[in-house]
């Protein structure tokens, strides 16, 4: 092909590539520089290069591990277990039900996902509080009632993220499910595997790329789920919902150290990068 | 053998209800209390029906300015988004080039990425460059976020249109630009309507972009000055809260019935995020 030719095609390709050079590739870039130096917010002309320090550092910090603690804990109960296994759940029986009910559930649990963070955010800071619907319900159910955002925030925060993140998996599963041809499933019940054996041994196999797919992408939009936590707790009480985004923010704003913070986002962003690359293998086997 | 058909349809319909009832819980406090003349923090039945709480908040300081700020955001960004989305995909999808793989799977790879994790040394970059608190830098930001998602969807649309088409009008002499706007943009509809409301909702809802981008208060966005019913002033008005939350939720969720219809209730994100 002749060179003008190929440029001539490829040129529709650089307003988009001029944007995610400036604004997406560039702040990365700026990201791994500032995470080595001792940048900071005020009083302080010019930073230096420090190595290793800000990891270092993190490491030794006892907040930043329990910021890394509480990621992993919110990442699994919101994520893993929660919005995987209730979409699941809910696609499953939605397959059985009966149309009506069908269209209300799934309008409800999809109303929840496209409300803006901010608004789910409040929505459930007023189930959770202590004068809240939930404690209303408890107090109904002649149950103990408890500050929920004080007592447990992170079992708070993480519920949150199943109700708005529950719709997502739920789709995902859904279309999963409709491309298992039902002679399959019918066949395996005339031999008189129970539902949970079909599961097991049918179900579950047969859509293990969504699976897969579903959990990488699950895990990698809660990694990074800032507004409903801030919106919900501000991270604490103390910092007993503070996770690694929130931790980040509050090195980086509240304690004036932008290159502290940055190490921390350097950190999220490379165990993102890392579900990232198995996301991307995972895609291939299937392509 | 398990239980019969009907029974089994029951079942599968008492639990999705008990869930749904669950979900619904929360949306049923907002909706209760935004006409509620003295709403509190639990869903219950409202002692009397008033539309003071929208009257309050219909104001330029809490209601309008906010929301034109987040249409200008949302709306500029989204048109940039739309634009360099359809550019870059076009020749992806028309043409052959040793580069293309490599291309779509760094943008793939960066679909992924936890663009929070960026903000902070994006706000630091802003500083130094002169763009911080100001609404064009947000812009840019936002179109550069949801870029590469934009890119991918609007190729795997654009792979649906026929080339054929478009291989009349070459041979007429159009330019691939001109058999871009005029045959494959029309073609795609419901995908490129997809794209737009899509984008368009992402941003509508997102909260920290402008949150650590913007610093004036009467440039920020409805998702930011929510907050303002909090703390700042005092005692929390959660009707307002409630009629306030109900008026800026309202254009996302028509948008998405908009779409989902016009794709026959079928949703089309789940195939094209598996690829």
């Amino acid at each position: 092909m002749r060179p003008h030719r190929r440029i001539s095609r490829a040129l529709p390709v650089a307003p988009a590539l001029v944007l995610l050079l400036l604004f997406l590739a560039g702040p990365i870039a700026y990201c791994v520089y500032i995470a080595f130096t001792d940048l900071q917010l005020t009083g302080q002309a010019h930073s230096s290069f420090v190595g290793f320090a800000n990891f270092r550092r993190a490491l030794r910090d006892d907040a930043f591990l329990n910021a890394v603690w509480l990621t992993l804990v919110f990442t699994v109960l919101s994520s893993l277990v929660g919005q995987n296994t209730l979409g699941l759940a809910l696609a499953a029986l939605m397959k059985r039900a009966s149309k009506p009910v069908r269209t209300l559930t799934g309008g409800v649990v999809i109303t929840a996902w496209v409300l803006p963070e901010v608004v789910a955010g409040f929505l459930l800071y007023a189930f959770f509080r202590r004068e809240g619907t939930l404690n209303a319900i408890l107090h109904w159910l002649h149950l103990p009632r408890q500050n929920w955002l004080f007592t447990l925030p992170i079992l708070a925060v993480s519920f949150a993220n199943v109700w708005r993140g529950t719709a997502f998996s739920m789709l995902v599963y859904s279309a999963a499910l409709d491309e298992i041809p039902s002679e399959i499933t019918e066949a395996a019940e005339v031999d008189g595997a129970g539902g949970w054996r079909r599961l097991w041994h049918i179900t579950l196999p047969m859509i293990r790329r969504s699976i897969g797919t579903n959990l990488m992408l699950n895990t990698l939009q809660t990694l990074s789920v800032f507004g409903l936590i801030w919106v919900m707790t501000r991270g604490g009480p103390g910092d007993k919902s503070q996770t690694l985004p929130l931790f980040m923010y509050e090195q980086a704003f509240q304690n004036s150290m932008i290159g502290y913070g940055t190490a921390v986002a350097l950190l999220l962003l490379l165990v993102g990068s890392l579900f990232s690359v198995v996301y991307l293998r995972l895609l291939r086997t299937e392509v | 053998m398990s239980r019969s058909r009907p029974s089994r349809r029951l079942a599968a319909d008492a639990e999705l209800i008990a869930v749904a009832l669950a979900f619904a819980l929360p949306l049923a406090w907002v909706l209760l209390s935004c006409v509620d003349p003295h709403p509190d923090l639990k869903v219950k039945v409202p002692d009397g029906l008033t539309f003071g709480n929208f009257d309050a908040v219909l104001t330029p300081d809490i209601l309008y300015t906010p929301l034109l700020n987040s249409l200008i955001l949302c709306g500029g960004a989204t048109a940039l988004t739309v634009v360099c989305a359809a550019l870059a995909a076009y020749p992806l999808s028309r043409f052959r080039s040793r580069l293309n793989r490599p291309f779509l799977l760094t943008i793939l790879f960066a679909t992924s990425l936890p663009i929070t994790a960026i903000m902070v040394p994006v706000y630091a970059l802003f500083v130094r460059v002169d763009l911080i608190d100001t609404p064009q830098g947000t812009i840019f930001f936002f179109a550069a976020s949801q870029l590469p998602f934009a890119i991918w969807l609007m190729k795997n649309f654009m792979d649906g249109v026929p080339k054929e088409l478009e291989e009349a009008a070459w041979t007429d002499g159009a330019s691939s630009l001109q058999s871009l706007v005029r045959i494959v943009l029309p073609l795609m509809g419901p995908g490129l309507a997809v794209v737009t409301v899509f984008s368009f909702v992402m941003m509508w809802g997102n909260f920290f972009v402008p949150f650590m981008l913007l610093l004036t208060p009467d440039q920020m966005p409805a998702s930011v000055s929510i907050n303002e019913f909090f703390g700042n002033r005092g005692m929390v008005a959660y009707g307002q809260l409630a009629a306030f939350s109900v008026i800026y939720s309202t254009p996302v969720i028509l948008l998405y019935v908009l779409v989902a219809r016009r794709l026959g209730g079928g949703f089309a994100l789940g195939g094209a995020v598996k690829g």
